[in-house]
Parts: structure tokens; sequence; C-alpha cells
């Protein structure tokens, strides 16, 4: 017996948002928000996707889960092709790929009571009566460490971290076996990020499920990713298991990223990579590497040269023409 | 990023225990924070009270006729006096309260159904739609309501349902601009791309999750308009267009008397006057503390 396919599979995706100006809505250029990203997620395995803002995280994110259409590539669900299915079609894969958003005040229905946002899912697909539903929705708080006797509660009624609880049981619902969690836990404080990413670990031994998660900030992928996507403008530059990538960073991006983590003692003294400028335009990226403008070490050959994300030793990826 | 629309405008007056105590306490706790809407809501449910139960509250027919009394002035037997035919004024004009909340509520509400659905529409399906209709709605903007409705019933003939559609029609493209520009705002929400994730269709997402989420600028407005819903009946009526004979109506009775009577029997002209000033009053406070109540963004 082979290996089972991955739970997702992502070729090559593409996306590039079309900038229109005008009456006639001409075409005048295009936003670069993903520009060729490949990576696969295993079973119960968390990959981080990280960069700064505006680096298309999110976007990959979304068009994972066909919330946007992608401009090219391939997105595998479990080995089947979903990139082109239509609407009705996607409606078996949508159970098995769920969303948690990180703003836990705008992804909940202020005019829904919370039963009726985390069983809505269930509705959607018809699954189980009304009774079944209510037991079902109970369950559900329970697992994501909520009172069942606050299920008639508006989401005003509630904390941040329990709203994003609530987001976590929506997401939970339809039994998915991928969940895209992005930036779940940026808008909370940090003792209830703790815990909403320790029930998270929690779910993924439990039910088996496997995680992207978007995310700016380091310390918490270090925590809870087995591995780790360093964006940049639309590309992976560099693609490794957490601990070889916090330990040994390859890419002059990621040693830039890592070296801007805050460390809580000021005896420390570190070396400083601070980085110079800001991240370029979308629209009319670099050429060459991405980086160059702002890389500590490049070279004539990155200004001219795309360079791709190749397997270096033990298996990390770097895209680097000079690691 | 997303841009925060602030949806839940109560939240700050929940907390402070303003929805604790059941339908009579919040009432006045709302009444004590906003006295003038407060006064607003008791004019305004007085009128109806009246127009519902005219028959118990009119001491005449509004109709008989009775040549003795022909212009008499106020007097114990006629209240406000009685016009030309010897009719009650008082009588009168409880009964023109009916005819008045009658358009003003369906013509706002007709308004309000229509300007939502396109609204709705516009904002969420985008694209050639939107462009088509917001067109539309621009051409019925740019003509007074007045003018509108003046067209329409000339077109239609005098009638109690066209003069409803009259004035409904004018009402369409301020709730449809409302409606459609807070949808496009929702449709951006990240509560709206977790149904879509959970394979929700786009009609049932409209419906479920963008349209009670427009209900509050909805209510403000719709309480705005009922004031100049009642004065454009008013006025169709006064220029002979707006509900026909005999059904009493306030806008009629002013024109039938303005210019004869006004030195004669002020009081045919006066009375009619009031209600009508009245009742506009009302509803524009009432107006007012909705939208303080429900949109503090447009808090001037």
């Amino acid at each position: 017996m082979s290996n089972p396919p991955p739970v997702i599979e992502v070729t090559d995706l593409k996306k590039h948002f079309p900038i229109r100006k005008g009456l006639l809505r001409r075409l005048v250029g295009h936003v670069h928000a993903v520009d060729g990203v490949s990576f696969s997620i295993g079973q119960a395995e968390t990959i981080a996707v990280v960069g700064e803002s505006g680096c298309g995280k999110s976007t990959v994110g979304r068009t994972i889960l066909r919330l946007i259409q992608p401009t090219a590539g391939t997105i595998k669900v479990n080995g089947t092709d979903i990139t082109t299915l239509s609407r009705h079609e996607m409606r078996p894969y949508r159970r098995q790929m769920q969303i948690v958003f990180q703003d836990p005040f705008a992804s909940l229905n202020p005019r829904m009571r919370a039963d009726d946002i985390v069983g809505e899912p269930l509705m959607v697909h018809g699954i189980a009566n009304k009774k079944e539903r209510a037991e079902q929705v109970a369950e559900l708080f329970v697992r994501v460490g909520l009172r069942p006797q606050q299920a008639r509660n508006f989401p005003h009624e509630f904390s941040g971290g329990q709203r994003q609880r609530i987001s976590i049981a929506r997401a939970l619902a339809l039994n998915p076996k991928f969940i895209v969690a992005d930036e779940p836990v940026s808008a909370l404080d940090v003792s209830i990020q703790a815990q909403v990413l320790n029930l998270m670990v929690r779910l993924q031994r439990s039910e088996g499920l496997s995680y992207l998660f978007i995310s700016h900030n380091l310390a918490v992928v270090e925590h809870i990713a087995h591995r780790v996507a360093v964006m940049y403008l639309g590309r992976i530059v560099e693609f490794a298991d957490t601990a070889d990538l916090f330990a040994n960073p390859q890419h002059p991006y990621t040693e830039a990223l890592l070296a801007a983590i805050p460390v809580p003692d000021p005896a420390m003294k570190r070396t400083r990579h601070i980085m110079q400028g800001d991240v370029p335009s979308p629209i009319n990226p670099p050429l060459g590497c991405h980086f160059h403008p702002r890389c500590p070490i490049a070279t004539e050959r990155c200004r001219v040269e795309v360079p791709l994300l190749k397997p270096g030793a033990d298996g990390r990826m770097v895209a680097c023409h000079l690691r | 990023m997303s841009v925060t629309v602030p949806l839940d405008h109560n939240a700050e007056l929940r907390r402070a225990g303003a929805f604790a105590h059941g339908f009579f306490g919040q009432a006045r706790f709302l009444a004590r924070r906003y006295p003038l809407g407060a006064a607003g809501a008791i004019i305004l449910i007085f009128f109806i009270l009246c127009g519902i139960f005219a028959e118990w509250v009119a001491p005449m027919d509004p109709l008989t006729t009775n040549a003795k009394y022909s212009l008499a002035a106020p007097s114990a037997r006629n209240w406000m006096g009685a016009d030309m035919m010897g009719r009650d004024e008082f009588s009168r004009i409880v009964h023109g309260a009916r005819i008045s909340l009658m358009v003003a509520i369906s013509a706002t509400g007709l308004g309000a159904i229509f300007g939502v659905s396109i609204g709705l529409a516009s904002g969420y399906i985008g694209g050639w739609f939107d462009l088509v209709f917001q067109r539309v709605v621009d051409v019925l903007q740019s003509l007074p309501l007045l003018v509108m409705a003046l067209v329409i019933t000339a077109a239609l003939g005098p009638s109690l349902e066209n003069t409803i559609i009259a004035i409904a029609l004018p009402l369409i493209p301020s709730v449809s601009r409302v409606i459609r520009s807070n949808t496009l705002s929702l449709r951006e929400m990240p509560f709206v791309e977790a149904a879509q994730a959970a394979g929700m269709s786009e009609w049932r997402i409209a419906i479920r999750h963008v349209l009670p989420n427009t209900l509050a600028p909805l209510i403000v407005l719709a309480t705005a308009q009922l004031g100049s819903t009642i004065l454009t009946e008013a006025s169709l009526s006064f220029l002979g267009l707006g509900v026909p004979e005999p059904h009493p109506s306030w806008g009629r009775m002013l024109s039938e008397s303005a210019a004869e009577y006004v030195r004669t029997a002020p009081w045919l002209v006066i009375f009619p006057g009031l209600a009508i000033s009245l009742i506009v009053f009302g509803t524009n406070l009432l107006g007012d503390a909705m939208r303080d109540l429900l949109d503090p963004r447009q808090r001037s």
C-alpha cells in the first residue's frame, strides 16, 4: 500500500488581481498577490505561512478554500483536483476544509445567536434534524471549552477569546480534515492567545486535523507549527522544519525576520540585522529575486535571475542564489 | 485591511443594563435618555390611535352634511367648527389621521420593500446589474419628491392606491442607496466569507447575513421619510391630485378652505394645518432619536 496522498497539495499557485482604471475599466496592471507557490500538508500537520503584511499569505489560504479563484496552478484535496470545480461540485469538499479568521468581532454575525452560528454549517449541508443539531452544537461548545448554557447569547456577550472559540466550533461543525487559520490569535491578549493555541493543538491531536497557520508572529509559529514557509512578495523564499528554521535560517530574509523577534531579556545583546526600506509594490515587483533591493548580500545575479525554491541539505528548501 | 463597520450600535446600551428590565423598563430608560424622541413617539402614537379608533373618537360622522351648521365657529357642538357643508371639522381631522397615516405608512413600507430589494441586489451582485440599476436610481433621484409624485398621480389619476404608489416611488432611490452602500461593506465581512466557506448559496447569505445587518440604518431612514410622506400626501391633496373625495384628507381640507374662508372661518385652515405640523414634528423628533440610537455614525 502506498502512502496516502497529502491532505492538501498546492502546485504553482498564482493569484493576480487585475487593476482597472477609468471609465472603460481599462486593465492597467496586476497585483501579484501570490506568484507561484507550491507545498503540501500531511495529515495532522501544521504548516505555518509567515511574512510581512501584504506578502500574500492570507490570499494563499483563501485561494485554497476557493473563496478566491486562483489565476493559475492546482489545488488538490486528498489527491482530488478541486481547482476548477463549480460551486455545486465544491460542496462536498467544503465539508473537509474550513477557516478561522483573525478578527473575532467581524467573523461572527452580530445579529445571530452563538448556537445558530455554530450550527449553520450543519444546516447548510442538511446534516441532522433540529434536535440532533442542538445536541451536536452543545457538544461542539464543550469541545472548544464554552459552556452550552451560553448557546443562546449573542456574539457581543462573549469576550474576544470566547468568540474565537465560537469561530473554531463553527469550523469544526462539519468535521473537517483541514483548517485554514488566518491569524487566529493576532487580535487576542497574550494570555488568551496561549489558551486558543493550546485548544488548537489539542484538537489537532484528537481529530487528526491539519492546519495552514497564517501568522506574522514568529513566537506563536515556533510554538505550533511543524514546518514553516516564509513568504516574501507572493513567493516562498524558505521552507523548512520549524526547529531547523529557527536554529539556522538560510535565506537572508528569514534571518532578518528572526532577528526582529523581541527577546524578553534586556541584558541580552544581539547582532541586529535591521532591514532597509519597505516592501516593494506587488504591482511592479523587482526583477530577479524579489528581495534583492533590501538584501545585504545581493549580487548582480540576484538582480536579473529569479532564484528557484530548491531543496538544499537535510530536505529544507531555500530560494537564494547564494545559500 | 477590511473596513470596520460598527455593527452593534446597542452594545454599549446593553452593557449599561438598558435592556435588562423588560419592555416597560426599556421604554422608560430610552424615554429618559431621549426625551425629545419620546415626545415624538407619543405624538405619533396619539395620532395612530386616533386613526385606528376614529369611529369612537370622533363625535360625529365626518361625511354627514348639515346646512344649518355651515361654516359654524368652534363651539361645544363643533369643537373645531364646521366646514361649508356643515361637516364637523374635529371629526374630519380625526378621520383624516387615518388616511394620512395609512398613506404615509404604506408608501414608506412600499418604498422600503423595493428600495431594499434593489439596493441589496445591486450591492451584492455588482457588475452590470449594479451599474444599470444605479443609473435608473440616479434618474429617479434627479427629480424632486413632489414633482415626481405629481407626474405619477397626474398620469395614473387620483385614487388612494395611486397616491400611495406616487409617494412610494420617489422614496426608492434613497433607500436603495443606503442599503447598497451597507451591503458593499458587509459583503466583505469575514462572517460572510465563513458562510461561503461552509458552502452556503450567495442568495441565502444575502438574506441571512447581509440583510439583517442593514436594518438599523433602514429603520432610521424610514422614520425620517415618514414625515416627508405625510407632507407629500398633504401637498398632493392640496393640489387636488391626492386622496379624492369623500375621504377626509388634511391636505385637501386645507386647500378647500385656504382661499375662500381664511378670513371668514380661519379655524378651517388653522386646525388641519396644526394637525399636519404636529404629526410631521412628531415623526421628525422620533426620527432624530432613532438615528442617535441606532446609527451613531450619522450623528451631527
